[in-house]
């Protein structure tokens, strides 16, 4: 089948816009070089990712998701990574709880003058989520006749 | 000698109209008995004289504290949405609890949905709810018509017909595993208290699942759910699931499907779930309201295991304490962030 050869991972990164974003940014203006595999998202803080945005993302056939914020400490809004710190370790263990493969969905801290980090840690985040192959739980097959019927 | 559930009931409707002449409470919140053999209904009782109508027996799983909000509102005096509060105070409501109804009024309290002082709280020690279910299950076929309750046992009676059985053996899991079975509010106390049970494991039916392959929970994730007719009850009979719109409701973004596909239903259950972390207190409820007998407390009692081991908190035991989720430690926890290198058991942490 070629679409596992040729496959390679979609993964969506929930990016908090005054640390792991502008991390981000720094890998790109310092000329690090990281798979080319993450879709951004930019989110005002990593307390704003709810779990109704992860989800929907490993529904709609992400096959990884990072989500990455501020270091503990550091957050623009004094609290908001301490909140969702308690928030994604409870979601962590009732997905692997469940079955799903740990490793596709990820959490880091990732500073804004962290670039190489920043490059690291999607380095290895695609790495395990390539070792696990395309992602087939929890997401939604939607029937190609239905859509067409649909669409028609 | 009267059962200790008819003692109970006798001396839950004197107290109902004590309160009630008295003008105590405007309204009762109860339970009066079923139309089918081994169920009961939720009761507002308003007049005295309709108190005798109360009952308490061993198949009251509905869990009451669903319905004080409500309650609440209607005994206030019909006002717009833009009205001031009227002056003096409102007219109180008295409800029956056990533990863990106890302890989801506790949350709602700490969620600002109840008042305190509105809340005349008749306290009952619990003795374990037993499943219509697990009952059912030991005659399969037959059809029950009546059940007579003892102290420790039961005498099921059909058409042709009778069985006695023991009553904790058809008790349900969460009441088998329960460690609160004392309300941890009492206003009136109805009957005698009744102690802590120290369980050796109240998460042993978690622990089995988690000791399972990944491939192996997904097995059983997926089998447990699959039954799931998406009808909503488990929702609905939960006293924490109080949102005006529920996040099933929402159409954009829709986070969940409407349909029965398996990844819809299952992504419903796990945000359910993940919604009551750290404010079930385990009532079992949903479990016994679900038509398809699915075991969604699984997730639930997950969650609750790993708020007591993560943060050392159990739902609804303080008032005056914050839910785990609006609150945090400098030194939660991060095993689980990719960055964070696991740290060296006993080491101390350098602050940054």
């Amino acid at each position: 089948m070629t679409e596992t050869t040729n496959w390679e991972p979609k993964i969506i990164a929930f990016l908090c816009n005054w640390c792991s974003y502008a991390g981000a940014d720094l890998a790109g203006v310092s000329r690090f070089q990281y798979p080319p595999n993450i879709r951004i998202v930019r989110v005002p803080c990593s307390g704003r990712v709810s779990e109704n945005m992860i989800m929907s993302a490993l529904k709609s056939g992400a096959d990884g998701i990072l989500v990455s914020g501020c270091h503990p400490g550091d957050c623009h809004y004094i609290s908001g990574n301490y909140f969702a710190r308690r928030r994604f370790a409870l979601l962590s263990n009732l997905l692997d709880f469940i079955g799903i493969e740990s490793g596709r969905v990820n959490f880091s801290w990732v500073s804004a003058s962290e670039g190489e980090q920043f490059a690291e840690v999607v380095q290895s985040v695609t790495e395990r989520v390539k070792a696990l192959g395309p992602a087939t739980r929890l997401v939604k097959k939607i029937d190609a006749l239905e859509t067409e019927l649909l669409i028609a | 000698m009267p059962t200790i559930n008819k003692r109970i009931s006798e001396e839950i409707r004197a107290q109902a109209r004590k309160l009630l002449e008295e003008g105590e409470v405007a309204a009762v919140l109860g339970y009066g008995a079923g139309s089918l053999p081994m169920t009961v209904k939720p009761l507002v009782v308003r007049n005295p004289e309709d108190c005798s109508k109360l009952i308490w027996n061993t198949f009251c799983v509905l869990n009451l504290a669903n319905y004080l909000p409500a309650a609440l509102k209607s005994v206030e005096p019909p006002r717009g949405p833009r009205d001031p509060k009227p002056e003096g105070p409102l007219p109180k409501v008295a409800i029956l609890v056990t533990g863990c109804w106890s302890r989801n009024i506790v949350v709602q309290i700490q969620e600002h949905q109840v008042a305190r002082d509105r809340v005349v709280v008749m306290g009952v020690g619990s003795r374990g709810m037993v499943s219509r279910r697990k009952v059912a299950a030991l005659f399969p076929g037959l059809e029950i018509l009546a059940v007579k309750e003892g102290d420790h046992e039961l005498v099921v009676q059909g058409a042709d017909f009778a069985e006695t059985i023991n009553r904790w053996s058809v008790v349900r899991d969460n009441c088998q595993s329960c460690t609160h079975p004392d309300p941890v509010l009492v206003d009136v106390r109805i009957g005698e208290p009744v102690s802590e049970r120290k369980n050796p494991n109240p998460f042993m039916q978690v622990d089995a699942i988690e000791q399972k392959t990944g491939d192996e929970r997904w097995a059983w994730f997926t089998a447990e759910f699959a039954t799931c007719i998406r009808c909503y009850a488990c929702r609905n009979a939960c006293p924490l699931c109080y949102c005006p719109t529920c996040f099933v409701d929402d159409a954009k973004p829709q986070w969940v499907g409407k349909s029965l596909d398996a990844v819809d239903t299952g992504l419903f259950h796990i945000l359910r779930a993940y919604h009551c972390a750290g404010r079930c207190t385990d009532c079992g409820t949903c479990e016994t309201v679900c038509p398809m007998g699915i075991n969604m407390r699984m997730l639930t009692k997950k969650l609750n295991k790993d708020v007591l081991n993560l943060y050392n908190i159990e739902a609804g035991m303080e008032p005056d304490a914050p839910l785990p989720l609006t609150t945090y430690t400098m030194d939660d926890p991060e095993k689980f962030i990719a960055t964070e290198v696991t740290p060296v058991p006993g080491a101390v942490k350098e602050g940054k």
